[in-house]
């Protein structure tokens, strides 16, 4: 292997890493592929793809409790909490075989080990067979991040779990405390409160899933709310004590008070931390800043061949972002033409809770920013037959236009199935779209889809059924 | 798969031009950087390169070929290993190409200039559609058709700014044009002229001259392409633009004591010896008027006016067969001496058919000296995007009235030409007295 001088080595193989080794394949690069752990990366192995899998054994599992509802009976409705985590694990190993498949289509070589930047020009990889030195002519770093940890909240892996924990549990504890309330936190305090657990949710923010709209984050708390999960915010976990079988969460709240309360189980969700160690970046020149890699528009570190992609560089930690990084830095080698940067207006985001929450461009607040003048509209699931018919009337798709270009600057959506609802927008953002031919799109009924019709109809003044 | 090489537009105004030489023959290797023909504009004579390697397969347009539309291919590139004995001139697409194109209707002067006269957009960058895959990903590649795609949201802001689509080079997929490059667009020239009248050579008179004349009575001689692109412009400009027109008249004394003293003191150092000449003088004080009155330095783009932020002030100079301006950019800011040496310059490669379109495309305001020939005033056609034009006529010694008094100064008459849309009355009199002062008393542009 030594003697093959690849036209890019990417490290890490998640969404990020493996796309962009598909990309160069496709642009008649010869590529490589260095893996430490699974192929596909966290997203496929331990983050997005299996809690997808738990989230719906969890959505199944509540509908199941609302029988009655649609005229369907059962009795014994019961869960087998390890059924649910297998069935995760399964969905992940046939992913992860997936990629498997696809770099050996591309002819991409894989190589098992762990890789760091070697003398210019090379990666070294260490692997079970021993050192290697790989040439490169160019590099992706693609090794994403891991959880983030505080102090005085460190993860223990047995009663301080991080997603890692949390995504194959040996029972359902019968209580739990979220530390941060990101699409990770929510996810799993969705997760274990559609199967009974006691759920508290501590964010430090004044407001649950932060990033989000205002609005939209009010309408999720709510709903949260009124499925019995407790919401703590504008509040901090001092200090966490670990009991036999439980933890005492010490929580400082926005009035100066504190309370304590004692769960089964923590998980800690308070962000992630590029992995960023033992790669060699610091000897090669690579510019660390804040626990990323310091990249320009088009991925470069500064050092000549040398890119970084994904959850390394930075927000938003979202494995499409990634796989696009991917996509732009592996064009920009092979000198593609007419590139454009990431826009991360254009990134859409998605929190696979029940209900779900999905976003793109700018929050009210942020397009209100610069004293820019916005048409806002709003339509609640309530007035859509297809929401009713579901049995899913709770629900809002909020759209933010600016005044005089009819520019679509953000989406935001809350509700059922409004993740795979959100790329029509993306889609109209990426196109450029203005009011107009949003308006004059022909939306199927009855669907879900019509509520994002009306929504563009009402910012102007124009809805239909409200 | 065989690259077609693609009348290049040499200039955004270019439409057509004629394919005067080529340099390679048919079989011949071309290499990228290749001269391989040469092209004759409206204005000047270009060499076309290749940017592409391989074969010269085919070639579709014969030397001597005139009105070859901007964007026709003209030959066919073979990569290694194609067979270039099988490569067909593709006729549809030929005939698609004469058409007429996006780059026919680009407004004149502005924003983007299509190539530089030294690299015609490479013809590897014109691959259409077709040529997706492969990952040879084309840059902005300008459509075969005469519609311009452009995003709605790139299409509303365009006409808010008071962009001309057609001038934008779009860098969206396939060339589309997108919203950051209409933002990146000053707004520009007025609204496309439709296609039909883009491509039409020059509107031919209403009533056919030959009707009147006996058939041996005079030769005819065909229109080349700067006396096409002289007949087309100037009709459209007194057809479009309210011309109206301001004299007066400027005592020449003092700048012809000036420009004799410093012409003798330069003329002592031979290494720089500089010839001022009246013209020089013109421009400067044109110049500096433009920016005393910076109204009058302005352009009208149909929603909008530009209002320049230099006075690039364009000299109209008489070639054989026609006229062309080359403009000074910048002039403000250059003193007499190196108005001019650039001013020669221009003049001597404008002559030679040398100039390079940047150097005669836009420019914010021109002059005509017609002095030399003994024309003591005339008024000149406004030359578009610019809004005025200024004729000067011959200083003559001429008796005027002073304090009541008969005596003989030498006078020059300029008569400026107005575009009313953009320039008042009161507007161009106050650039002309502005004129005036510097020209009556030059050491006044020292200040």
């Amino acid at each position: 292997m030594a003697e093959v001088n690849y036209d890019l080595v990417v490290i890490g193989s998640g969404p990020g890493g493996y796309v962009a080794a598909i990309r160069a394949s496709q642009l008649g690069l010869k590529a490589a592929i260095v893996e430490r752990a699974e192929l596909g990366g966290i997203c496929l192995n331990w983050g997005c793809i299996p809690t997808k899998a738990l989230l719906r054994s969890a959505e199944i599992y509540h509908t199941l409790h609302r029988l009655e509802e649609f005229g369907l009976k059962a009795d014994n409705i019961s869960f087998d909490a390890e059924a649910v985590v297998k069935r995760s694990r399964k969905v992940a190993n046939q992913l992860s075989n997936g990629v498997k498949f696809l770099m050996k289509k591309n002819k991409i070589d894989v190589i098992e080990g762990t890789a760091k930047l070697g003398k210019p020009g090379f990666v070294s990889v260490e692997g079970k067979s021993g050192k290697s030195e790989i040439a490169a002519k160019n590099i992706i770093l693609a090794t994403g991040a891991r959880a983030r940890t505080l102090p005085g909240i460190e993860p223990d892996g047995k009663l301080i779990w991080t997603y890692r924990e949390a995504m194959v549990p040996p029972a359902m504890p019968k209580s739990l405390l979220v530390i941060g309330s990101g699409a990770i936190g929510i996810e799993f305090a969705s997760f274990y409160r559609a199967f009974g657990v006691e759920v508290t949710v501590v964010e430090v923010l004044d407001r649950i899933l932060p990033v989000e709209d205002a609005e939209i984050s009010d309408f999720a708390a709510k709903s949260f709310k009124k499925q019995g999960m407790k919401l703590i915010t504008s509040a901090k976990v001092e200090k966490l004590d670990k009991g036999k079988d439980s933890v005492t969460a010490t929580i400082s709240l926005k009035d100066g008070k504190s309370e304590t309360i004692t769960v089964e189980r923590v998980i800690s969700a308070v962000g992630i931390a590029g992995n960023v160690e033992n790669l060699g970046l610091e000897e090669a020149g690579v510019k660390i800043e804040r626990g990323h890699v310091v990249v320009n528009e088009w991925l470069e570190t500064g050092v000549k061949g040398v890119y970084a992609i994904g959850d390394l560089v930075g927000a938003p930690w979202l494995a499409h972002k990634a796989s696009h990084e991917g996509v732009i830095a592996v064009e920009r080698i092979a000198g593609v033409k007419g590139l454009h940067p990431l826009d991360v207006t254009k990134v859409p985001g998605c929190t696979y809770s029940s209900p779900q929450i999905a976003s793109v461009g700018l929050t009210e607040a942020r397009a209100k920013e610069g004293g820019r003048e916005i048409k806002v509209g709003r339509f609640p699931f309530i007035g859509n037959g297809k929401a009713i018919a579901l049995g899913e009337p709770e629900g809002l798709v909020k759209t933010i236009f600016d005044a005089k270009t009819g520019e679509l600057l953000g989406a935001h959506m809350v509700g059922a199935e409004v993740t795979e609802l959100i790329q029509g927008y993306t889609v109209a953002r990426s196109l450029e779209t203005t009011e107009a031919e949003l308006m004059h799109t022909i939306f199927p009924h009855p669907t879900l889809s019509e509520t994002m019709h009306e929504s563009v109809l009402d910012a102007f003044g124009r809805a239909l059924h409200i | 798969m065989p690259t077609n090489i693609l009348m290049p537009a040499l200039s955004p105004t270019m439409e057509e031009g004629t394919l005067t030489k080529w340099l390679v023959k048919e079989g011949d290797d071309v290499r990228s950087g290749d001269v391989i023909a040469e092209i004759e504009t409206d204005k000047a004579t270009m060499e076309v390169e290749a940017v592409d390697e391989g074969k010269l397969a085919k070639i579709v347009v014969h030397e001597g070929t005139e009105n070859v539309k901007v964007n026709a291919v003209i030959a066919i590139i073979a990569e290694e290993g194609e067979d270039a004995s099988a490569v067909k001139a593709p006729a549809p697409e030929t005939k698609k190409a004469l058409s007429p194109q996006p780059s026919s209707q680009k407004g004149e002067g502005e924003v983007v200039v299509a190539s530089k006269p030294e690299s015609p957009l490479p013809a590897g960058e014109r691959k259409g559609p077709a040529a997706e895959g492969g990952g040879k990903v084309r840059g902005a590649a300008p459509t075969d058709t005469a519609r311009i795609f452009a995003s709605p949201l790139a299409r509303r802001i365009a006409a808010d700014k008071g962009v001309d689509l057609a001038a934008v080079q779009g860098t969206g997929p396939h060339g589309r044009i997108v919203k950051a490059d209409v933002e990146k667009a000053k707004p520009g020239a007025p609204a496309p002229r439709p296609a039909a009248q883009g491509a039409a050579p020059a509107a031919g008179p209403a009533i056919d001259p030959r009707a009147f004349y006996e058939k041996d009575s005079y030769e005819e001689i065909p229109l080349d392409g700067m006396r096409k692109t002289i007949a087309r412009r100037l009709t459209q400009a007194m057809q479009e633009i309210p011309h109206f027109y301001l004299t007066i008249d400027c005592e020449l004394d003092e700048l012809l004591r000036i420009r004799k003293e410093l012409n003798a003191k330069t003329g002592a150092d031979e290494k720089n010896a500089v010839k001022l000449s009246v013209n020089d003088f013109i421009v400067r004080a044109a110049a500096l008027a433009l920016v005393k009155v910076p109204n009058a330095n302005v352009s009208f783009a149909g929603t909008s006016l530009l209002k320049h932020k230099h006075a690039d002030v364009g000299i109209a100079v008489a070639l054989d067969g026609g006229l062309i301006t080359p403009i000074i950019r910048h002039a403000e800011t250059k003193g007499l001496a190196e108005i001019s040496t650039e001013a020669k310059s221009l003049a001597e490669r404008a002559r030679t058919k040398k100039l390079k379109p940047q150097e005669f495309e836009g420019g914010s305001f021109s002059i005509s000296n017609l002095g030399m020939f003994g024309i003591k005033s005339f008024t000149a056609v406004i030359n578009p995007p610019q809004a005025a034009i200024l004729a000067v006529g011959r200083g003559e010694e001429r008796p005027v009235v002073k304090n009541g008094k008969l005596e003989i100064a030498t006078v020059m008459t300029v008569t400026m030409s107005c575009d009313h849309r953009a320039i008042d009355g009161a507007l161009g009199a106050t650039f002309l007295e502005a004129f005036k002062a510097f020209v009556e008393y030059p050491p006044s542009m020292l200040l």
